[in-house]
């Protein structure tokens, strides 16, 4: 019976692997192979130049400032939503008053708010990012931050938000919060409903309070959904080509306050028909990513606590 | 559960699967090889490649030699001037030909189509403008663009003794050349320049100025009425290179302006008209006569901004008529002002920029070449162009297609302005030939100046800087003009 035991593994396991090998590895080494050419995109011919392209892009003063608003916004973007998702969530499970019968239960309206916090993560980001840029419309009267500040008698802090080079990346990042927060409160809730009860009496009994069992108890239990969210956010942070493209003055500006390296790529290949060029962008791109999810794995390891 | 552990039967352990199911991934990867050449070879030997183009008879009615039932297949760029203009040129085409036209309207011409040229079975017409157009430099430079000679010698649909080159605007045919092959048909005519309400100037008594001085008290005295006297589309700085690149030509001549074209050393920095009219532009934004949050709004967000009267003037092309239609009012009194006088011009009073725009291409490797230029032909007819400015409110590129009709206010003021004008029309080629210069980083530089955050001096200084930049890169393919 155990010789056919091959035949059977293979063959169940050759489809996934040949689409996979079609569909994903075949364009990444592909990618590769056109990054070493001068290729347009436009016609079938191209010609083989060598690490020319690479050479270019270590030069290219645009593509260092997108890559650094992109690292900007891997440093600040994760914290902040994963914080913010975080709190929630430790809010909506057991941060409430205890109740009669039970010890740990979330704030009043929990399940409301739970529900209100996903719903950004239902509507497509494009429309996220086309609600946002009316939101940020400078206006005064028209714009919906603008005329609110306005009417709240806060005149003074009235801006062009996205056409203000000091703000611009800022308040495309401020959106790409708003729109992942609610992702992780209903991760953390559910990685947090699996932490038994009684462990959190026992704090309670103790004399803990909110701080000390959010620090204590729940977030080195949460550790490992923490990590993995961590190298998402990340991942996301370095992409932002849609909420850029669409929102920011100029495409990637004020003065390229807000460009970063897909929009780089994008506008290469398919504004300036450099494909080889854009692909060695590409392949600069998967590096970098490459780079943040490993020493992020790596260094926030920590011993898993089995409970 | 016997069978994960590997110990004691001797079978396969789930290391192993594992393991094993690696090395097959690792097996599959190398035959991929010969697939990961399609990208770029897929189409390589294109250009040897003769398509077989269904030819018909010719005739007086058919020219061109388009054979019946022959499907045709057109991408038409769906803009400010929308595409049922095109649909309507089709229609015609379908009921002489009795063939199938297939037709896309799209914002992103190069973006979809980038992938079909490379395919090497791209579609037969295409109105190739917008934001996201094809490079046509590369396309013609690699032979993707049919010679629209045969268009250009065919004759007239109104007149059988008028060839199609006699009827359209020489510029257009200076404008279409790549070396010496006229291979890009730029069908509408566009015309920038001061967009106001005449409306909103007679009812405060204000005239439209004639000089940038002018301007500038003007200006002072729209502000203390309390109405902003200028707006544009920050997020498309370019919108201001409309007047701000064209009044450089102006006031200096169009001599240094090809220097600029043509990006050659100092064609900037040693010019005085760039200084005349980027301080101009400075004194503008210090003095804070463009509206509050301009350097955020859409093109769409400032027109009506602009068509509110919340701001006077609009730097603007003349697709805006239909474009602003709907926040329009009826009485608004659209009106296209010329460039201004500076001075020690080399250009006279009433200069103004009319560029053929709205590109048309036909592919050369596309199944129907010849459809796709009696396609051309047919929209080139008086029936057509005046479809064209009854549903679009702009210009074709037919001369003189709109006499004796009635024309909506901004049509009616751009046709009087180019009339005004006579020889004098400024065609500027840098935004055509170096979008990711003019748009990406002058536009990035403007839209600092505007806000107040860049110097005048800074501002040119910069500009040369980039333009020396591109002048410099291998990557990027450069052009020349001499007239």
């Amino acid at each position: 019976m155990q010789h056919g035991k091959y035949r059977f593994i293979v063959g169940f396991l050759a489809l996934p692997l040949i689409i996979y090998a079609i569909f994903v590895i075949s364009p990444f080494i592909q990618a590769f192979q056109i990054s070493l050419t001068d290729w347009s995109g436009l016609t079938g011919s191209s010609k083989f130049i060598g690490m020319d392209n690479f050479e270019r892009l270590w030069e290219s003063d645009d593509f260092w400032n997108a890559l650094r608003h992109n690292v900007y916004m891997l440093a600040l973007v994760p914290v902040i939503t994963l914080g913010l998702g975080l709190f929630f969530a430790f809010m909506l499970n057991v941060g409430g008053k205890s109740k009669k019968n039970e010890v740990v239960t979330g704030v009043t309206g929990s399940k409301v708010y739970k529900f209100v916090f996903f719903f950004p993560q239902v509507i497509s980001i494009t429309i996220v990012a086309v609600i946002w840029f009316n939101i940020y419309n400078p206006d005064p009267n028209d714009g919906m931050l603008n005329s609110l500040l306005g009417a709240i008698g806060l005149d003074g802090l009235q801006n062009a938000w996205l056409g203000e080079k000091s703000l611009a990346l800022w308040c495309i990042s401020a959106v790409m919060v708003w729109g992942h927060v609610g992702f992780y409160v209903v991760l953390f809730s559910a990685a947090m409903a699996s932490i038994p009860r009684d462990i959190y009496e026992a704090a309670l009994l103790d004399g803990a309070n909110r701080f000390h069992t959010f620090f204590k108890i729940t977030l080195p239990l949460l550790w490992d959904t923490v990590q993995t969210g961590w190298v998402y956010m990340g991942i996301i942070a370095l992409d932002a080509f849609a909420l850029v493209q669409i929102m920011s003055v100029n495409m990637g500006g004020p003065d390229g306050a807000t460009d970063v390296m897909p929009l780089r790529l994008y506008q290469t290949a398919f504004r300036d028909s450099q494909f080889g060029y854009a692909s060695a962008m590409g392949i600069a791109m998967l590096i970098v990513t490459m780079t943040f999810a490993l020493l992020t794995m790596r260094f926030a390891r920590r011993e898993r606590i089995e409970y | 559960m016997g069978s994960t552990s590997a110990h004691n039967n001797g079978g396969l352990g789930r290391r192993d699967v594992i393991k094993r199911s690696a090395a097959l991934g690792l097996i599959t990867v190398p035959t991929m090889g010969f697939l990961s050449a399609c990208a770029t070879s897929g189409g390589g030997d294109d250009n040897d490649k003769k398509t077989e183009t269904p030819k018909g008879e010719t005739s007086a009615e058919n020219p061109l030699g388009v054979k019946n039932g022959a499907a045709l297949e057109a991408f038409i760029f769906k803009g400010g001037l929308g595409d049922q203009y095109a649909k309507d040129a089709e229609a015609d085409y379908k009921t002489k030909y009795k063939a199938d036209v297939k037709h896309t309207g799209t914002q992103q011409v190069g973006p979809k189509l980038t992938p079909r040229f490379a395919g090497g079975n791209p579609p037969d017409v295409i109105d190739n403008s917008g934001a996201d157009h094809l490079d046509m430099n590369k396309l013609s430079s690699q032979g993707q663009l049919q010679d629209l000679k045969a268009l250009l010698d065919a004759p007239s649909m109104d007149d059988p003794a008028k060839k199609i080159r006699d009827v359209i605007h020489p510029s257009t045919l200076d404008k279409g050349m790549h070396g010496d092959k006229f291979d890009v048909l730029y069908y509408a005519f566009t015309i920038y320049g001061t967009w106001y309400s005449q409306k909103l100037l007679d009812a405060k008594g204000w005239t439209y100025p004639k000089t940038l001085d002018e301007m500038v008290t003007l200006c002072g005295e729209i502000k203390k009425a309390g109405i902003a006297p200028w707006t544009y589309a920050g997020k498309f700085p370019y919108y201001v290179h409309f007047n701000l690149f064209a009044q450089i030509a102006k006031i200096g001549g169009i001599e240094p302006w090809i220097a600029i074209d043509n990006l050659e050393p100092k064609a900037w920095t040693s010019n005085d008209a760039v200084k005349q009219v980027v301080e101009h532009y400075e004194e503008l934004a210090a003095k804070k006569y463009f509206l509050e949050g301009s350097q955020g709004l859409t093109h769409i967000q400032s027109q009506t901004a602009w068509t509110r009267n919340k701001a006077v003037f609009i730097p603007n092309g003349s697709w805006v008529e239909n474009e602003a239609a709907p926040t329009t009012p009826k009485d608004f009194g659209m009106a296209v002002g010329a460039l201004f006088d500076g001075t020690g011009d080399k250009m006279p009073t009433g200069t103004l920029r009319g560029e053929p725009s709205e590109p048309y291409i036909v592919s050369a490797k596309g199944k129907n070449p010849t459809g796709g230029m009696e396609l051309l032909r047919i929209m080139l007819s008086k029936k057509h162009a005046q479809n064209f400015a009854t549903k679009v409110k702009s210009l074709t590129c037919v001369q003189d297609a709109t006499e004796g009709m009635t024309l909506s206010p901004g049509l009616a003021s751009a046709s009087k302005a180019v009339k005004a004008a006579g020889p004098n029309l400024i065609s500027l080629q840098l935004q055509e030939w170096y979008p990711a210069l003019t748009d990406e980083k002058i536009g990035g530089l403007t839209g600092q100046l505007l806000t107040g955050d860049l110097k005048a001096a800074d501002w040119i200084k910069k500009t040369q800087a980039e333009a020396d930049k591109v002048a410099k890169d291998s990557s990027v393919a450069k052009f020349k003009r001499t007239s």
